[in-house]
């Protein structure tokens, strides 16, 4: 009867160990090279697209879902994978694919932001 | 000064501000870049099940739902202010994961308003997802060629 409890636990612990050891290297590599966010984010999102590119990240998806999609990483496998879709549609697809896959994330990025821009004013850093 | 002993100078010198770093603490940044981001993830997660189980999402779908949920609590954190200080915690665990990209786009949006609706906020807003778009449409459409001719 505990059953599907605990395959939810399981769930919560696998996309905690993936998602974290994902951020774990991301720390690894900027204490080693001083590289910025913007890059961090830019090599990790790179590292989707290729790890879906060869097929790969898909795997780690199914094996810890959120753990694999929330990290910046799991953007580079959209883009890939819409790309991928598409390009059984032939040559329209596979040029379109990728960005409509990335739509949502774009999108609410932008449409957030803006209202988030309009309601709050910058406040200083306080370091 | 010569070029070489400018060079040594500069050497020595930023030895000498190095010496006053406080020495990188690597184990104790990964081990909060690992908490915070699978927390992060866990959220995610939570948000998976319910979507799934309540409304009844699945697919490309649900991970659009998460996304677009996960990116508006970035950018509400954002304009609280509170997203900044959990970056000073966590460092990579709040940069990796979608809610750091949220906070990419929403923070020089905040910040630029006083320049202007079009040359500050609008154009500020991809200074640094404006980079990640292109790759990934650079990467995502030659993947997708090269799907494409195989």
């Amino acid at each position: 009867m505990f059953e599907p409890y605990l395959e939810i636990i399981w769930g919560f612990v696998k996309a905690f160990a993936v998602g974290g050891l994902i951020c774990m290297i991301a720390q690894i590599v900027i204490n080693f090279t001083d590289l910025t966010a913007g890059k961090i984010l830019v090599l990790f999102m790179l590292a989707g697209v290729v790890l879906q590119g060869l097929g790969l990240y898909q795997y780690l998806v199914e094996f810890a879902g959120a753990g694999a999609t929330v990290p910046i990483s799991g953007f580079g496998y959209l883009l890939a994978n819409g790309a991928i879709k598409g390009a059984q549609k032939g040559f329209f697809g596979a040029a379109t694919g990728a960005l409509s896959a990335a739509s949502a994330g774009v999108s609410a990025a932008v449409i957030f932001s803006f209202i988030m821009a309009m309601i709050f004013k910058s406040r200083s850093k306080k370091n | 000064m010569t070029g070489k002993n400018r060079e040594n100078y500069n050497k020595n010198y930023i030895a000498y501000v190095n010496s006053f770093d406080p020495p990188t603490q690597h184990f104790k940044n990964c081990l909060r870049a690992f908490l915070v981001g699978g927390l992060i993830c866990c959220i995610g997660q939570f948000m998976r099940e319910i979507f799934e189980k309540v409304i009844g999402l699945n697919g490309d779908e649900l991970s659009a739902a998460v996304s677009i949920l996960l990116i508006f609590l970035g950018t509400l954190l954002t304009g609280f202010g509170v997203y900044d200080r959990i970056g000073r915690y966590a460092g990579a665990g709040s940069i990796v994961p979608i809610t750091g990209f949220a906070n990419s786009v929403a923070s020089p949006a905040i910040e630029f308003k006083t320049e202007g609706l079009v040359y500050g906020m609008a154009a500020k807003m991809f200074i640094v997802a404006g980079p990640i778009i292109v790759y990934g449409v650079l990467a995502g459409t030659a993947v997708g060629l090269i799907y494409l001719f195989l």
